[in-house]
């Protein structure tokens, strides 16, 4: 449906505020490059205050970056006012018209356009029918519940087939149920219309479900771009592990170094790896462990100590101690499995070549 | 850090929404001719003659006996009016906030009085003062039998403004009290203090600055007043009428540009330390809302006293605009009480159905151009930004501070002759359009300040969202900002009619024998006793703008956004 999909790309771009405060200025967004390209979902992933919105807010329009160019398909944007930008945006806070019903919601942007009355007739109602909201156009937006409002502000910005739709954390006033149906509705209109989409929250399941892509975002500054999955199991720093899921870190040192094999202590207990390629003896490295790909058993690699054990229906929790630091297990469909109790001396077991973070 | 990207960024979308950068030419052409440029003349004329920079002309003017009591004058009288109001006003917002009052009466009489100066000229008091206290009062000479009874002077006019200005301070008093949150009076009393220890250690200095706030802002509407000192203040001149006096009486329209400037620099300097400093040390002591209801006093012995006095006193306000209609009414006052339609007729047989199509018309054409310029103004300063914004809002709120009588002046001197008396623009002077340009100016800060807050309460986005679609600036205002706004935009409507066709003492300078204006007719005739028509002026226009505050609220009821959203859900 969409007129031409784009790719968004950002160079090099800041922004500086000032903080109400203390009359500091600090960067919101600190040199950020990203090539988000034509019709992928993207999302802008990271807690609460570390530039999203912003970064968002700049593609929009709202905002000039202060260093830096963006680009939405070949064209430089800087310069150019919200109204004139080829970006939609659908609001934290729905922000529709309160005075307007349904259908001169969604055709508002189409008026401004001047098209024939009979056109946006057609497509508003086209619409409409694509978010499930057939029927409601004569209804103020306030006889509508949260989850109708959400529509009706995706189908306000989608009636305008722009070159590519923004959202700030859209769903982040609907209860949890409402949270996750949305959000594969949205992804499968994404899909289905082919557009190009930026979408922003803090919630990383809801990043890791609908994304093509994620950017791990930081203080301003993006940690990490790729897939979910290379996310999940590849992540490039501790900030990033930790955020995306659970996940356990366990402090190694490195003793002796052959090509792509070392021997390293973890907690003083000595194990042999495989992927340490570019060690050297003497560093320090994490191992990242998540909670479902480590076990308990009687041989495995590290020596351990069980000081929690519950059992919660899917699988059986574990926090066990390597050395002083403390270790999640989650040991799925225990049902036939030993379960070990607290105070037992067992040993943990995990892929030792899986992540490591220098 | 280098920020000169985005600030040239910010210039080059500002300049690419042409409307807006009009609105905003088209809004500081008109504060910098209308609001700044005539208050610069006065500066001008009353340091520069002759070529040259001087003192001159200031101190001829201190050296006049007759200025330098009028300046000892009005700060006497501004001080009376505003202890005066601002006691009465917390006695009223006390008795209504924390006193159970059985009869519903009570309370009905208080929104009565708080309404009344609203719609009556503001001085329409002075001349049922005069009516009733007068050397031929009815309650002077015909009740007391006194017949040498005198009521010009300081004592008439501080009653005359008091009862004109204490419904401000108990509106602005009812306000703060509602939110100070009952459990801390209740904790004090918990710990064994009386009422009257829980009201002077608790409410009173949580109050403070709300009452200091609320002072100096009868302060200056009393330094500010003119038409009540013309009427009743016999010999007793302020600021505001010797400065009217100096030139309409003695031509000289140097020496009253160097009074304005000491009148302007009163007010402004109060306007300054009430917005700046107490404003924001109200906000700041009393945030927020009550958490709960308050459990109102019913001790016998403090209501039946507070009850009583607040009554007669709200009893006595009406009493005194009640006066009004009958003034017109009685065939002569003071000798025959018989009623009769005369008056009525004289106005009408001689200028009466001019001035009151002149004064409605030009408040008509007035009140529109100054309710859309008001809510032009608060959009830019709440939703956009821009360099000039800073200086848009405080020139707007500045001709709040600004005396009726010093605008006057400065309008005489900026454009008797033209723009910097060049004859530029010399047509202005002395037609309707000034006029209107003088009520303009006078109501709009009101406007703005009602519009600024109803603009605040809309989540920022709503706009954006619209502009995010395609409207530029012009069309978001119309299309979204001002439906949203439309009870403020109506509400600033009725305030700037009801302001217009009652003002008086900018105009007063400024009117030509061309236009007849009721509020000037209603000074004319009182000053030549002529009291029967003076009051059937006032209560014919009592009637106009009561019954245009009726017809108003019909059509927000009728058209207002927020009725038709809250009915829906
Ligand atoms: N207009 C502004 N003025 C000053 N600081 C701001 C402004 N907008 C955002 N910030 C600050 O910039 C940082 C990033 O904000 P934001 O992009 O809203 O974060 P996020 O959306 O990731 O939660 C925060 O520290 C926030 O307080
Ligand atoms: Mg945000």
């Amino acid at each position: 449906m969409a007129k031409e999909k784009k790719g968004v790309r950002l160079e090099h771009i800041s922004k500086i505020y000032q903080d109400p405060k203390t009359k500091k200025e600090f960067y919101a967004v600190h040199d950020t490059t990203l090539d988000i390209e034509p019709g992928t979902f993207v999302t802008l992933l990271g807690p609460s205050g570390c530039g999203k919105t912003t970064t968002l807010r700049m593609i929009a329009g709202f905002e000039s970056p202060d260093e830096g160019e963006i680009y939405l398909g070949n064209e430089a944007i800087n310069a150019l006012t919200p109204n004139k930008r080829d970006t939609a945006m659908v609001f934290q806070s729905y922000a529709l018209l309160p005075h307007y019903n349904v259908f001169d919601n969604v055709a508002y942007g189409l008026k401004i356009r001047k098209l024939p009355k009979e056109e946006i007739k057609k497509k508003v109602m086209d619409i409409l029918e694509l978010v499930e909201l057939k029927g409601m156009e004569s209804r103020m937006t306030n006889q509508l519940s949260g989850g109708q409002q959400q529509r009706v502000a995706l189908a306000r910005a989608l009636v305008l087939e722009p070159g590519v739709l923004l959202f700030d954390e859209p769903l982040s006033n609907l209860d949890a149920k409402l949270r996750v149906t949305m959000r594969t509705e949205i992804r499968k209109i994404q899909q289905k219309v082919g557009i190009t989409a930026v979408y922003v929250t803090h919630d990383q399941s809801e990043a890791m479900s609908i994304s093509d892509k994620i950017i791990i975002m930081s203080k301003g500054k993006v940690e990490q771009i790729g897939t979910p999955r290379e996310i999940y199991y590849h992540p490039k720093s501790r900030f990033v592990a930790d955020f995306i899921g659970e996940a356990n870190f366990l402090e190694a040192r490195v003793e002796a170094v052959k090509g792509e094999k070392a021997a390293i202590t973890v907690s003083g207990q000595p194990l042999e790896v495989n992927n340490f390629a570019g060690a050297k003896p003497g560093d320090t490295a994490s191992l990242v462990i998540r909670p479902e790909a480590a076990g308990l058993s009687e041989d495995g690699l590290l020596d351990c100590k069980v000081t929690l054990s519950t059992f919660m229906g899917s699988y059986q929790y574990y926090q066990a101690k390597v050395g002083d630091v403390t270790v999640q297990i989650t040991d799925y469909n225990p049902v036939n499995k030993k379960i070990y109790e607290v105070g037992e001396n067992v040993k943990l077991n995990f892929d030792p070549n899986g992540v490591y973070i220098l | 850090m280098a920020k000169s990207q985005n600030a040239r960024l910010e210039r080059k979308k500002f300049y690419s929404d042409p409307i807006l950068v009009g609105m905003i030419v088209v809004l500081l052409i008109f504060l910098l001719l209308f609001i700044l440029y005539p208050l610069l003349m006065l500066l001008v004329d009353s340091f520069y003659t002759e070529g040259r920079v001087t003192l001159d002309v200031f101190k001829r003017v201190l050296s006049l006996q007759r200025f330098r009591k009028a300046f000892t004058n009005t700060l006497v009288l501004g001080v009376i009016t505003g202890l005066a109001s601002t006691l009465i006003g917390l006695l009223f917002a006390y008795v209504e906030v924390y006193v159970k009052v059985r009869t519903k009466v009570l309370k009905r009489l208080f929104s009565v009085v708080s309404m009344l100066p609203v719609v009556s000229p503001p001085f329409v008091l002075s001349l049922s003062m005069i009516m009733l206290f007068g050397r031929s009062g009815i309650i002077t000479r015909s009740l007391l039998k006194i017949y040498d009874s005198n009521v010009y002077g300081l004592g008439g006019i501080a009653i005359v403004q008091t009862m004109t200005f204490f419904p401000v301070c108990y509106l602005m008093l009812k306000g703060l009290l509602k939110n100070i949150d009952p459990s801390l009076e209740e904790a004090t009393r918990d710990m064994g203090a009386s009422r009257w220890k829980v009201f002077v250690s608790v409410t009173l200095p949580l109050l403070l600055p709300g009452l200091g706030n609320a002072f100096l802002v009868t302060f200056i509407e009393s330094v500010a007043d003119f038409a009540n000192p013309m009427l009743i203040g016999g010999s007793y001149d302020t600021l505001a009428t010797t400065i009217y006096l100096q030139v309409t009486g003695a031509y000289d329209s140097t020496g009253a540009a160097a009074m304005s400037v000491v009148l302007l620099s009163l007010t402004l300097i109060l306007f300054l330390i009430q917005k700046y400093y107490l404003e924001r040390k109200t906000a700041a002591t009393l945030t927020g809302k009550a958490s709960r209801a308050r459990m109102p006093i019913e001790d016998k012995s403090v209501t039946v006293p507070l009850t009583i006095i607040c009554g007669l006193a709200a009893a006595f306000v009406i009493l005194m605009y009640i006066m009004v209609p009958f003034g017109a009414l009685f065939t002569l006052w003071g000798r025959d009480y018989s009623l009769s339609l005369k008056w009525f007729q004289y106005m009408f047989k001689t200028s009466g159905l001019k001035a009151f199509k002149d004064s409605f018309v030009l408040s008509l054409i007035a009140a529109p151009l100054t309710a859309l310029l008001s809510m032009v103004i608060s959009y830019l300063v709440v939703k956009r930004k821009f360099k000039t914004k800073g200086f848009i809002e405080f020139v707007s709120m500045l001709a709040m501070a600004v005396p009726g009588t010093v605008l006057g002046i400065g309008y005489i001197r900026g454009y008797a002759n033209g723009l910097f008396r060049t004859g530029v623009m010399g047509g202005l002077y002395g037609t309707g359009l000034i006029l209107i340009i003088v009520f303009i100016v006078r109501s709009l800060p009101t406007g703005t300040r009602s519009g600024i807050s109803a603009l605040r309460q809309i989540d920022a986005s709503i706009e954006e969202s619209a502009y995010d679609m395609g409207a530029n600036s012009a069309r978001v205002f119309f299309t979204v900002t001002l439906p949203l706004i439309k009870d403020s935009f109506f509400s600033g409507l009725v305030t700037a009619f009801v302001r217009s066709i009652t003002a008086i003492s900018a105009i007063i300078l400024l009117v030509t024998p061309q236009y007849l204006l009721i509020t000037c007719q209603i000074n004319e005739q009182a000053e030549k006793g002529n009291y029967g028509v003076a009051c059937a002026y006032a209560t014919v226009l009592i009637i106009i703008t009561y019954g245009m505050v009726l017809i108003m609220n019909g059509l927000i009821k009728l058209f207002g956004t927020s009725r038709k959203i809250k009915e829906e859900d």
